[in-house]
């Protein structure tokens, strides 16, 4: 195949404990540290893989958001993809909205794979993969833990809730990815500097001619009910004691 | 005029305890006419099991040889011409759900309501973000259909005891031949079933190894329980992965979940937060899991858990 597109998205990194703003007007985010979404960084890697297997001639990396969304991307060149494309918005973009700017940029560029993170770990909506291929008309393997291409078709193999499901999909289409997929490589610093000479596009999101989807609109936002820390017990006799008495042995 | 239609799982012989789960949130909305849709090639079982759920007014089969396993691909466009007639469709936020479901609503236009918690109007619920580390409050369009997944450890199974009526449908839709089924592997566990057990055993990486595992294992069906994990313990390879809970893993909400030699990371918290009595053995005191345990031991879990082990006999 010749091109894989890899989405790289921009969120508060994976170990900073989110607050909610006291006015309950969103999620304290100033100062905070931003990452790449953990999931499309293996998503990324995985491409590459497939890449350096020989099975594809291109990576190409694309972010939908702000001027900074540039880091991630550079980021991702660094990793070793081959050129990096940034939807500017200043809105954030809904799961729908995404898919049809994902839809619009395979049509300009004639992908034969989008691999995707199975979810952000800001929203956790865990939409947008799926509503790609919906959308595409081609096929989805989602929450995929391996994953091997034999020409025209692709067998991954699903994390589902009973165990492992392996299906297997004609390309073009799209997969997204869970934890066990691979082990994302680290940057070195001379792929950091090379990275600055690769192509990053800036294309406004107005040029891309997609209509915005219906919005759901987020009224309010609040810290979540925590539980009591309870008690202490200091032996085992003291821990199925408290076990009993609650009845649960 | 609220109509659900809630999307059954199944495995083809039985169905899944989160059909129920979601027929409970449908149940908030003021109301509302629940119907039940299973999908199947031959849906019979399941269809009964489906009409005994209270609440529910209609139970449709909808059977083709192509709905047998489930596949997200083929199913979405049979979902999606049976919900015009519809207001809410909704699926659970299990993995069969969080497939299907976003693809049924990109087929319908519109986004949709992931992991509903509570139901606050009939286009207004609330669902976490980060983790869980913040709840908030959303609202759908009232013009357009609303397709949503149920965070299933938000609910209790609807009760038995209804005798809904079962209606065979055909849907006009086409359905794919891009993405084929090859085969399903399972633990082949004769322990409970992780989403619904009543208790669940968890081990973390201070367990040190699969072999140590075993530990857990003994003590989990000293209890009857199923068997957890935290994200480190799958990742060093001790336990397979379906067995994870946490943000990226199963939400779960048992009646006891104890937690061994586990840190207890936000991403792991947000998996548990719904369970019943959490308990938690560490040898680290300052270890997070104890600011949300109801009962902690401190000490070591290699002399701990055989002990409390045998003093359950």
């Amino acid at each position: 195949m010749e091109k894989i597109l890899v989405g790289l998205k921009r969120v508060v990194d994976y170990n900073v404990r989110v607050q909610v703003k006291s006015d309950g007007s969103g999620v304290e985010t100033d100062g905070v540290k931003m990452s790449i979404n953990p999931f499309d960084e293996i998503a990324l890697e995985e491409a590459l893989r497939i890449k350096e297997r020989g099975e594809a001639s291109e990576v190409i990396v694309l972010s939908i958001g702000t001027a900074e969304s540039q880091q991630q991307l550079r980021t991702g060149l660094a990793m070793g993809a081959d050129r990096a494309i940034l939807v500017e918005t200043d809105a954030s973009t809904d799961p729908l909205t995404a898919a049809r700017i994902f839809q619009a940029i395979i049509e300009r560029e004639n992908v034969d794979l989008v691999i995707l993170g199975k979810q952000a770990i800001d929203d956790d909506n865990s939409q947008t993969g799926q509503m790609l291929a919906a959308v595409w008309g081609r096929p989805q393997a989602t929450f995929a833990s391996a994953v091997s291409i034999d020409g025209n078709t692709a067998r991954v193999t699903r994390e589902v809730d009973i165990g492992l499901e392996t299906i297997e999909i004609d390309l073009p289409a799209v997969i997204t990815v869970d934890l066990r997929l691979n082990e994302p490589r680290y940057v070195k610093l001379p792929d950091i500097m090379k990275a600055k000479k690769k192509p990053l596009d800036q294309i406004p999101f107005a040029d891309l001619g997609v209509e915005t989807a219906p919005q759901i609109k987020t009224m309010k936002f609040e810290p979540p009910e925590g539980r009591q820390r309870g008690i202490m017990v200091e032996d085992v006799a003291g821990l199925v004691t408290a076990l009993k008495d609650k009845g649960l042995v | 005029m609220t109509k659900v239609l809630v999307i059954a799982e199944h495995d083809g012989a039985a169905l899944n305890p989160s059909t129920a789960k979601c027929v409970s949130c449908a149940k908030q909305l003021e109301g509302a006419e629940i119907d039940i849709a299973v999908f199947a090639a031959s849906a019979a079982a399941v269809a009964a099991e489906a009409a005994q759920i209270s609440g529910v007014g209609r139970v449709l089969t909808i059977e083709r040889e192509e709905n047998d396993p489930a596949v997200a691909a083929i199913l979405a466009p049979q979902i999606a011409a049976l919900a015009s007639a519809y207001s809410h469709v909704f699926g659970p936020s299990t993995a069969f759900g969080k497939d299907v479901m976003p693809r049924v609503a990109a087929l319908l236009d519109v986004n949709q309501i992931s992991d509903i918690m509570s139901v606050e109007g009939p286009h207004v619920f609330k669902r976490p973000i980060y983790a869980g580390n913040a709840i908030v409050t959303v609202e759908a369009p009232a013009e357009s259909p609303l397709v949503a997944t149920v965070r299933t450890a938000s609910y209790q199974a609807a009760e038995g005891g209804n005798s809904a009526t079962i209606e065979s449908t055909n849907i006009d839709a086409e359905i794919p031949t891009h993405t084929r089924f090859v085969e399903v592997q399972t633990g082949q566990s004769d322990r409970p079933d992780l989403q619904s057990a009543a208790k669940v055993v968890s081990g973390g990486r201070a367990l040190g190894s699969e072999e140590n595992f075993e530990l857990i294992y003994k003590l989990a069906d000293k209890l009857g329980a199923a068997i957890g994990s935290s994200r480190a313990a799958v990742d060093a390879g001790y336990v397979p992965p379906e067995t994870q809970v946490g943000q990226t893993g199963q939400i779960i909400a048992p009646d006891l979940y104890i937690a061994i030699g586990i840190s207890g990371a936000i991403q792991h918290i947000t998996g548990i937060k719904d369970a019943g009595t959490i308990v938690a053995i560490n040898k680290d005191e300052e270890a997070p899991i104890f600011e949300v345990s109801d009962i902690g031991l401190v000490g070591d879990l290699f002399s701990i858990v055989p002990e409390l082990t045998n003093a359950l006999d």
